[in-house]
């Protein structure tokens, strides 16, 4: 079972992820969008990090809710809310318990994935964060390990893709050949699932 | 009409600039009616170009005047904090919407819609209607 504790380590370690690869992310935002995906998602996980720390709620639920939250209102780029509606929405999918079981996990997942799809109207194959999201909650159900690997590869997959949402879409053609920075840094996220079970 | 509670409109853009400019320029192009409360929600909190959800949510309390807060939003991230913040639920003013229009010309609508003392319905589609307008 997966404790807050357990959610608290996911937020923290990809907030770190983040904080190393903040470069990457922006280097890979520099030929198809603004440049600033790997600033903007470091400063908010930062603020997730403080808040967490600042009053650690006692919930899965709960963690969830309050990273999303920090990051709707701290990072200043469309990534805010997307990053915030996935989370929140999955923290209000695990409700008020208190531990929950990984099959709960990819299952609340699914339903953060499916708001962030509303919100933003994209599907797989836009290249979008949504091309890594969707092939991790396939595989959560085997293991968080499987889970970070279909997301990394999906990431991989979206670069011969050309982009339908975002900045990147105005590219056409030219979005083509470039690895989404939303699904690498999607991939990150999921990454951290492992990071924080210590597998 | 003068006691009339006026719909109000928050005009979200990536550029504090292009946000207080077409604020501006809508208020101006209304006319003499009564004021309509326009607030403009650009930019980050520290000044650079993006989405702040904190200035949209002091914007749409700030231009509330009971009857309904229109929010026009230019591109990207501020639609997508503007939706996820109507999402939320307790973040904006009841009835708050995200107005489906042309940035500059839809503000114009809006704000000249507003001054006659529409409802928040019939300022959401002369903001919208604003697509029509053909310029060729």
């Amino acid at each position: 079972m997966l404790d807050a504790a357990f959610f608290r380590r996911w937020m923290t370690v990809t907030a770190a992820s983040v904080d190393r690869e903040a470069e990457r992310l922006t280097a890979l935002d520099s030929p198809i969008g603004d440049a600033d995906h790997g600033s903007n998602l470091q400063r908010g996980f930062r603020a997730v990090t403080a808040a967490l720390e600042k009053e650690p709620p006692g919930t899965p639920g709960g963690v969830l809710t309050l990273a999303g939250r920090q990051l709707i209102s701290t990072v200043g780029g469309a990534s805010g809310p997307l990053y915030g509606t996935l989370l929140r929405r999955t923290g209000k999918a695990l409700g008020d318990a208190g531990e929950v079981s990984a099959e709960q996990l990819a299952e609340a997942l699914r339903a953060g994935v499916d708001a962030v799809m509303t919100l933003g109207g994209a599907a797989p194959g836009d290249k979008t964060m949504i091309d890594a999201l969707v092939p991790a909650v396939d595989a959560l159900g085997n293991s968080f390990t499987a889970a970070r690997t279909a997301a990394e590869e999906g990431a991989v997959a979206t670069t011969p893709l050309q982009a339908r949402k975002g900045r990147a879409s105005y590219l056409g053609e030219r979005s083509i050949g470039h690895q989404d920075p939303g699904a690498t840094s999607a991939a990150l996220l999921i990454a951290g699932l492992v990071e924080a079970a210590g597998e | 009409m003068s006691d009339e509670q006026l719909v109000g409109i928050v005009l979200v853009s990536h550029s504090a600039e292009v946000a207080a400019s077409v604020a501006e320029l809508a208020k101006g192009l209304a006319g003499g009616g009564p004021a309509v409360p326009v607030a403009p929600a650009g930019g980050t909190e520290g000044g650079g170009l993006g989405t702040s959800s904190e200035l949209i949510a002091a914007a749409a309390v700030s231009v509330d005047r009971g009857a309904g807060v229109a929010v026009l939003a230019d591109l990207g991230s501020a639609v997508l904090t503007v939706k996820a913040l109507l999402a939320e639920g307790d973040e904006l003013p009841e009835p708050t919407r995200l107005v489906d229009a042309p940035f500059l010309e839809g503000a114009v609508a809006a704000v000249v819609t507003a001054s006659t003392g529409a409802d928040l319905a019939a300022v959401e589609a002369a903001a919208t209607e604003a697509y029509a307008y053909r310029k060729v």
